[in-house]
């Protein structure tokens, strides 16, 4: 397979077996000859939490979106290289198809603010026009907010607004929302950096919890949160992907120098 | 060293009857700025109470001869202005029907590409149409519709004229109210699999629903009492007409033709106060949508 990552072959990038989604020499650029990330390669696992980090504007954010195409949303990017899920090119697949198997949830909490949150659960159904019967909109809503946890703080104001919701709850309300669709992969953008610890600490929880059943790609800028729920991390720097490894490693032997001076806090 | 910083007793209090003297200028001018508001008000209820009954509302406009046998008599001028009311009901109906899709389109493309060069040229058109005087789109609505479209005077072409001058109003509000919606909803509907244009009816237009509505009706308050164009275009009718091919009138247009008969004179009051009652009601209406259906994000 050539998708696989063999591109580069020092030690600093770890290869995955059969991974889930592959990133195979990929570059994108915002418009003109200026790439935000160039040439990036790497394999993510199935079922494990990939980190990406690094400091602001090293590209992690755009790494993220390439993958489930968000980021053709300014009209001028291009792209080189290719990902692929499962073997297939996503940049073959309808985007609007693509998104459906990668769930997506933001920096800030963001639900619907004109639906409850019983229709924010189903909103990808909603708004696709998909029609459902009565029971199995209860059974995905049920289902989706118990994997989040917050069912048993939502199921008797299932109609009151998402926004009522304190910032934690939203947060994790759009995790239910991105997972309603029974996505395969879920890529999280600092999903934690609008929130207190303690909601914080529930989410890393949650993102733990929900591995055995989802792919996790979370963007973070916050190392301790790396080092405590993931299993690989990336560490990008001007837009390369530098070191990527298990986390346990990185964070004790990086083999890469500015991945050493980013984990010691010399920048960042 | 102590005296640059400690105001003399003289100083501070002529600061603090500065002060003064300021809040009461302000509240001055505040005041003397809805006098005339208040004071027309007070003359239309004053002159014109007595016309308003359930008659006005039900009966068309008199002609001058009943209007003369009234005065002479000493009555009430019989009639009211019910051809005026489904006039104005139709024709800003109409013209509504005709400009909100329109205005609401043209809105979520410039909020959407707003730093195209199609945009730019579209939003200077817009801007320049909010300043075109309103008898000159009257002249417009004839040459379209009139003559070609009508062969006549109709409520129709009435309606086109009002429509284009309710655009840039119904344009400007929805293009502000979606720019204010956060990107981060537009990306949450985009990145569930939800196609470009379903995000934009399904999830941004509910999310601004209030500003839009809000700008729909005060664009609808805002023709509602327009004559010029309608005096080109829809020419009035002394009969309720439902036909909106033919002339039809208005409550404006009643009010210009009461000031030009002196028998009929009296009823501008009564006239002029329901189109005023109409558009207070659907400046309230807007207040409350914006405030009722406002969305916290």
């Amino acid at each position: 397979m050539e998708s696989t990552v063999l591109n580069k072959t020092d030690d600093r990038i770890i290869q995955i077996e059969s991974p889930l989604l592959s990133i195979d020499r990929l570059s994108v650029s915002y418009g003109g000859n200026k790439f935000s990330i160039t040439d990036v390669s790497a394999g993510i696992q199935k079922n494990k939490i990939t980190a990406i980090m690094g400091p602001s504007g090293c590209g992690k954010s755009t790494l993220l979106r390439a993958i489930n195409r968000m980021h053709e949303l300014y009209p001028e990017t291009h792209h080189k290289g290719s990902i692929s899920l499962g073997g297939e090119d996503i940049y073959k697949i309808n985007p609007i198809e693509l998104r459906r198997k990668i769930g997506m949830v933001f920096q800030r909490p963001n639900p619907f603010p004109t639906m409850s949150i019983y229709d924010n659960v189903i909103a990808a159904y909603i708004l696709n026009g998909i029609k459902l019967k009565r029971s199995e909109k209860d059974e995905i809503v049920e289902r989706s907010l118990r994997e989040v946890g917050l069912w048993d703080e939502t199921k008797d104001a299932l109609h009151k607004k998402g926004t009522f919701l304190s910032g934690g709850q939203q947060q994790r309300l759009c995790i239910a929302r991105a997972l309603a669709y029974t996505p395969e992969v879920i890529l999280l953008d600092e999903p934690t950096s609008a929130l207190d610890p303690i909601a914080t600490a529930k989410i890393e929880d949650l993102l733990v919890k929900l591995k055995k059943d989802y792919t996790i790609i979370l963007v973070t800028h916050n190392m301790g949160q790396a080092a405590r729920i993931s299993d690989h991390s990336m560490f990008m720097y001007l837009g390369e992907l530098v070191e990527y490894g298990r986390t346990k490693n990185m964070f004790t032997t990086p083999k890469d120098e500015r991945t050493e001076a980013y984990l010691t806090g010399k920048f960042g | 060293m102590n005296t640059t910083n400690s105001i003399s007793n003289q100083k501070l209090k002529w600061r603090v009857f500065n002060d003064k003297l300021f809040s009461i200028v302000m509240m001055t001018l505040a005041f003397i700025s809805a006098v005339p508001l208040l004071s027309i008000l007070y003359q239309l209820v004053k002159k014109g109470y007595k016309q308003v009954r359930l008659s006005f509302f039900i009966e068309v406009a008199p002609d001058t001869m009943q209007a003369m046998m009234a005065k002479a008599n000493h009555e009430i001028i019989p009639g009211g202005i019910a051809n005026g009311i489904v006039g104005t009901l139709i024709i800003v109906g109409m013209a509504s029907l005709i400009a909100i899709p329109l205005g609401l389109l043209t809105g979520v493309y410039l909020s959407e590409s707003s730093k195209g060069k199609m945009a730019n040229i579209v939003r200077f058109v817009v801007d320049m149409l909010q300043g075109v005087p309103s008898i000159v789109l009257g002249v417009i609505a004839y040459i379209w519709v009139v003559k070609p479209l009508t062969s006549g005077f109709s409520a129709l072409a009435g309606s086109v004229a009002l429509s284009i001058m309710m655009l840039p109003s119904i344009i400007r509000s929805t293009e502000e109210t979606l720019k204010m919606i956060p990107p981060t909803l537009k990306e949450a509907a985009l990145s569930l699999g939800v196609p470009y244009y379903k995000t934009i009816l399904k999830v941004l237009l509910p999310t601004g629903m209030s500003g839009i509505s809000t700008g729909i009706i005060l664009g609808i308050s805002r023709i509602a009492g327009e004559t010029a164009p309608l005096m080109l275009t829809a020419l009035g009718s002394s009969a309720i007409n439902l036909d909106i091919t033919q002339p039809s009138s208005a409550i404006p247009l009643l009010v210009w033709e009461f000031y030009n008969d002196p028998n009929l004179v009296n009823l501008i009051w009564g006239a002029s106060l329901v189109l005023l009652l109409i558009i207070f009601l659907l400046n309230i209406v807007a207040k409350t949508i914006s405030k009722k259906w406002k969305v916290q994000y």
